[in-house]
């Protein structure tokens, strides 16, 4: 595919703007730049352009997309239309408050809504994104420790199954990491956690159902052991598509709480953002929440808190009040599904996961006596010694066959899980497409014992072959030269 | 009511029967029974329609200004209709991170030519996919400034308010001080950042300076007196820039700026409330800045048959590889925002971009000098060798909520109020001249 630079010839014009109303307005020469270079292309070229680009995309609404732990669900149209009403697009951050009731309204049912989802007494929706939340969430804690003067409280216990982003936001947030060990089961390993809580635990970031797609049986001894030693419990919201209306992180005892509304809540990933990651808390963490927050007066007018309200507060983590736009559209999502459909989603996900499960762990070894929730991970450590064929190949060949593949090498535990496939359904894929992937996963180990070599050079369908990684890295040519 | 299911109940049954359970809720056995199915309040499903009311509802509760005369970090800018269009495809939309780069050629294509035009913008030589705004840009750059023995950023207060309070958040548990240079200290004369009193408030301890470019008063300052100040003493500088105003000016590579950042909001985005906005970064290629940079950055490669391609490169740098040593938590970004971006970008083009620019300025100031004909005064005008590029500030007799209302009630969003008194207006080329004329005769009289 050319570049847009390359299609670019000079002269050419696409976007205009009407004549200049007022004297054209010089700066003075001290100031202006020499030169600037962008492409140059009339409108049917750049038309062209990203039309080529996007026919080599893959989204959801092209096929199946079971990466895991990414909750690649369907993202609804109405979402997409109400979310571009002129109402809400064309409100300026900064206008008073009386012109922006709507948006403060619609803000304060959204942040309801989530805190009645998870069992949390507050809920602030400026975060961006899961790891924003994170940051957000831990920086909470802090707080509310530093506000005890508990200040020896240091460090953030994290289990070894864990999302690269807790352990990264956590030192972020000024925290020592320590690693939780799994056990037999692949939850946390409670005797490993007792010798490590204590006066120092800030918290115990978890993910439940984790990443593993296993919900933490033991959950209520490890909130009575972290809450015991005087440590938080942080959740961590990347699989609550499982359980939201089943099981709420409050009852099970979590104090923080975030969100990836990118996720559970069906707005579009855009191929890596824009997300949001509101975060809940319990009362006690309320007021160091990101100012500012919306609050509804006595006559039912709504505003943002300000002055004196705002003096606990951690701060703020973005420019307003998050992403706006995505907000909008995880409203319309709730709205739409309501108390029961949000269940019956949780429900369909969890039976596609197992129903994936059951037809594939004969050959594709997993956890396999227990019912796993959205997503399961099967491990090709077997396959990859008898055959030489990795989970990667496997993965690549799926490409062949028209689905993204699910995620590959995570979690990975050493020696336990080092050839993981993470394979997450989610609840709107039909039966349908469920059997094919089954079908094509059980055809790939076929071929990897016939013919092997056939799948280390997969994809072989695909625009471009496999990308030389390394070559990328040592010498990194990150920008054309326009 | 609704849903997004796609089962019939004879499926459901034999899918059920292939794992061996009666029912759905039976695959809950792990969850312990005395925590599931607590109350609580949401309300029942709602058809579709009535979800578009309800939205609509929301809307409407809205006021929508035709004209906005505010700018202070978010920009009211004519987005081309081919932008709105291309961005909505659906294969960018529902795409997750291009992992796999055999289906995502098309993402991965897109984010490289938004880091090519962000670094021609920039002077740069190397640009990140995004981050989540222009605030969070300037912590992010922070981060890659401080080393063990330069730990305090100096930031003067005529940068926007947002950017210091997100600054103080992200560094405060970092040990990391922020050294707020002040007016009252005469860091800040007339408005602009001083250089020679910057020279005094630099020593071994600063690790960097961050100013913007325009301040928040809209004026620009001297970038490369500044940049000249702080690396006399070894202080790298960030620039925080609005974008659409490097169409015309000086770039912040040009200037001797260590590392750009600002938000790209100005490029094919809505006022959206705040958000999504586009932060953006870039730097020059040394040693280490590459390495230090935050969030992903596609590069180019090649394929096995040696067919140009495009990866997420240098993926050592980041969280799921690094965990609790990565430099930055940060993974999803604004992906989509970087994309409408660089369509709005190739849609204006060279020219058109200038033209978009030079329309904000020549408003501006046409509009500063309309509204100075009565009683009103420019805080900072030119009599004080300073300049502004589309935003300026009006000190009048009148308070300055009473002007705001009265061009609220002929559909104008005015400037936005930062002293009882004075105004920060913004004119950009969706303003019409007609416009500004009505409001310079309620400033006549202010």
């Amino acid at each position: 595919m050319k570049l847009i630079f390359e299609r670019s010839r000079s002269g050419l014009r696409c976007a205009t703007i009407r004549p200049l109303e007022a004297p054209v307005f010089t700066l003075e020469q001290k100031y202006l730049r020499s030169e600037l270079a962008l492409p140059e292309v009339a409108e049917v070229d750049l038309v062209r352009h990203y039309t080529e680009l996007s026919h080599n995309a893959f989204g959801v609404d092209s096929g199946f997309y079971p990466l895991g732990s990414c909750t690649m669900k369907y993202n609804p149209k109405l979402n997409e239309e109400v979310a571009a009403f002129d109402g809400f697009t064309h409100t300026h951050p900064l206008q008073e408050k009386e012109t922006v009731q709507g948006n403060l309204h619609l803000m304060n049912d959204l942040a309801s809504s989530l805190m009645e989802l998870t069992g949390m007494d507050g809920m602030t929706l400026q975060p961006c994104a899961g790891a924003h939340g994170e940051f957000t969430g831990l920086l909470l804690i802090a707080a509310y420790h530093e506000s005890r003067r508990d200040s020896k409280r240091t460090k953030i216990l994290v289990p070894d199954t864990a999302h690269g982003t807790n352990p990264a936001s956590a030192a972020m947030a000024g925290f020592e990491v320590v690693n939780i060990k799994s056990n037999e089961e692949k939850g946390v390993d409670l005797d490993d956690l007792r010798s490590k809580v204590g006066k120092d635990t800030a918290a115990l970031m978890l993910t439940n159902p984790s990443t593993l797609g296993l919900f933490e049986k033991n959950i209520e001894e490890i909130s009575k052991i972290v809450h015991d030693a005087g440590g938080l419990l942080y959740y961590d919201g990347a699989n609550l598509n499982a359980i939201m209306g089943i099981v709420r992180p409050g009852d099970m005892g979590f104090d923080v709480v975030h969100l990836n509304l990118h996720k559970t809540f069906s707005t579009p990933h855009g191929g890596g953002g824009p997300g949001s990651g509101p975060v809940g808390c319990k009362a006690p963490l309320v007021k160091f929440l990101p100012f500012p927050s919306v609050v509804v007066d006595k006559k039912g007018r709504y505003e943002f808190t300000h002055g004196k309200e705002n003096k606990d507060s951690i701060g703020k983590v973005s420019a307003f009040y998050g992403n706006f736009g995505v907000m909008v559209k995880a409203l319309a999502y709730i709205k739409t599904l309501g108390s029961d459909g949000i269940k019956e989603s949780a429900e369909h996900a969890v039976l596609n996961a197992n129903y994936m499960k059951a037809k594939l762990q004969d050959i594709y070894p997993t956890e396999s006596h227990r019912y796993c929730m959205h997503e399961f991970v099967i491990d090709l450590q077997k396959l990859k010694s008898e055959t030489g064929v990795s989970a990667k190949d496997v993965a690549k060949a799926m490409i062949d066959r028209g689905m993204h593949p699910p995620t590959m090498y995570f979690p990975h535990i050493p020696g336990v899980i080092d050839e993981a496939l993470m394979i997450e359904p989610t609840e709107t894929e039909n039966k349908e497409t469920l059997d094919k992937a089954i079908e094509v996963l059980r055809e790939l180990y076929e071929t990897a014992h016939t013919d092997p070599k056939y799948l280390l050079d997969t994809p072989h369908n695909t625009p471009i072959g496999r990308p030389d990684e390394v070559a990328a890295a040592r010498n990194p040519i990150v920008k054309y030269d326009l | 009511m609704s849903n997004y299911l796609s089962i019939i109940d004879k499926e459901r049954k034999e899918m059920l029967d292939a794992i061996g359970v009666a029912k759905c809720s039976n695959l809950y056995a792990d969850i312990p029974v005395s925590l599931r199915n607590k109350q609580f309040k949401l309300e029942s499903g709602k058809s579709q329609q009535q979800v578009y009311d309800e939205m609509k509802d929301y809307a409407s509760e809205n006021v929508v200004f035709d004209t906005v005369m505010r700018g202070a970090g978010a920009y009211d800018h004519y987005i081309p209709s081919v932008v709105k269009n291309l961005s909505s495809r659906s294969e960018f939309l529902t795409a997750y991170t291009p992992y796999q780069a055999e289906m995502s050629q098309g993402i991965l294509q897109s984010i490289f030519e938004f880091q090519s035009m962000i670094c021609s913008l920039t002077g740069m030589e190397v640009a990140n996919a995004s981050v989540y705004d222009g605030s969070s840009a300037a912590a992010e750059a922070a981060f890659m400034c401080v080393e063990k023995e330069r730990r305090t950023i100096l930031v003067p207060e005529n940068v926007k308010p947002q950017t210091i309070e997100v600054l103080r958040t992200y560094l405060r548990r970092r040990n990391i001080t922020i050294k707020v240079l002040t007016e009252k200290d005469g860091f800040i004369k007339n408005g602009k950042v001083c250089s020679d009193a910057i020279k005094d408030a630099i020593n071994a301890e600063a690790a960097c300076l961050y100013f913007e470019q325009p301040n928040y008063y809209g004026l620009i300052e001297d970038a490369e007196f500044l940049c000249e100040a702080a690396h006399s003493a070894g202080t790298k500088v960030i620039m925080g820039c609005n974008p659409m105003t490097l169409a015309l000016l000086k770039s912040p590579g040009e200037c001797g700026a260590d590392i750009a950042v600002g938000d790209a909001q100005p490029f094919g985005l809505s006022l959206s409330f705040g958000g999504p906005y586009l932060g953006f970064m870039a730097t020059h290629v040394t040693k280490d800045t590459m390495r230090r940079m935050p969030g992903r950055i596609v590069g180019q490669t090649v394929d096995g048959k040696g067919n140009r391609c495009f990866v997420l490169t240098l993926q050592g740098r980041e969280q799921h590889i690094r965990r609790e040593k990565a430099l930055s938590n940060i993974c999803s970004n604004q992906a989509h925002c970087a994309l409408v971006a660089s369509m709005y970008l190739s849609a204006m083009g060279k020219e058109g971009l200038k033209e978009v620019a030079t329309a904000c300025t020549s408003l501006a100031h046409y509009a500063a000098a309309k509204f100075t004909e009565g009683k009103a005064t420019l805080k900072y005008d030119n009599t004080l060798g300073v300049e502004f590029f589309h935003e300026f500030v009006t000190v009048t007799p009148t308070k300055a909520d009473k002007i705001v209302d009265k061009c609220a009630k002929m559909g104008i969003l005015a400037g936005l109020p930062i002293g009882s008194n004075e105004i920060l207006w913004c004119m950009t080329e969706k303003v019409r001249v007609s416009e500004i004329d009505k409001v310079a005769e309620i400033m006549r009289r202010a």
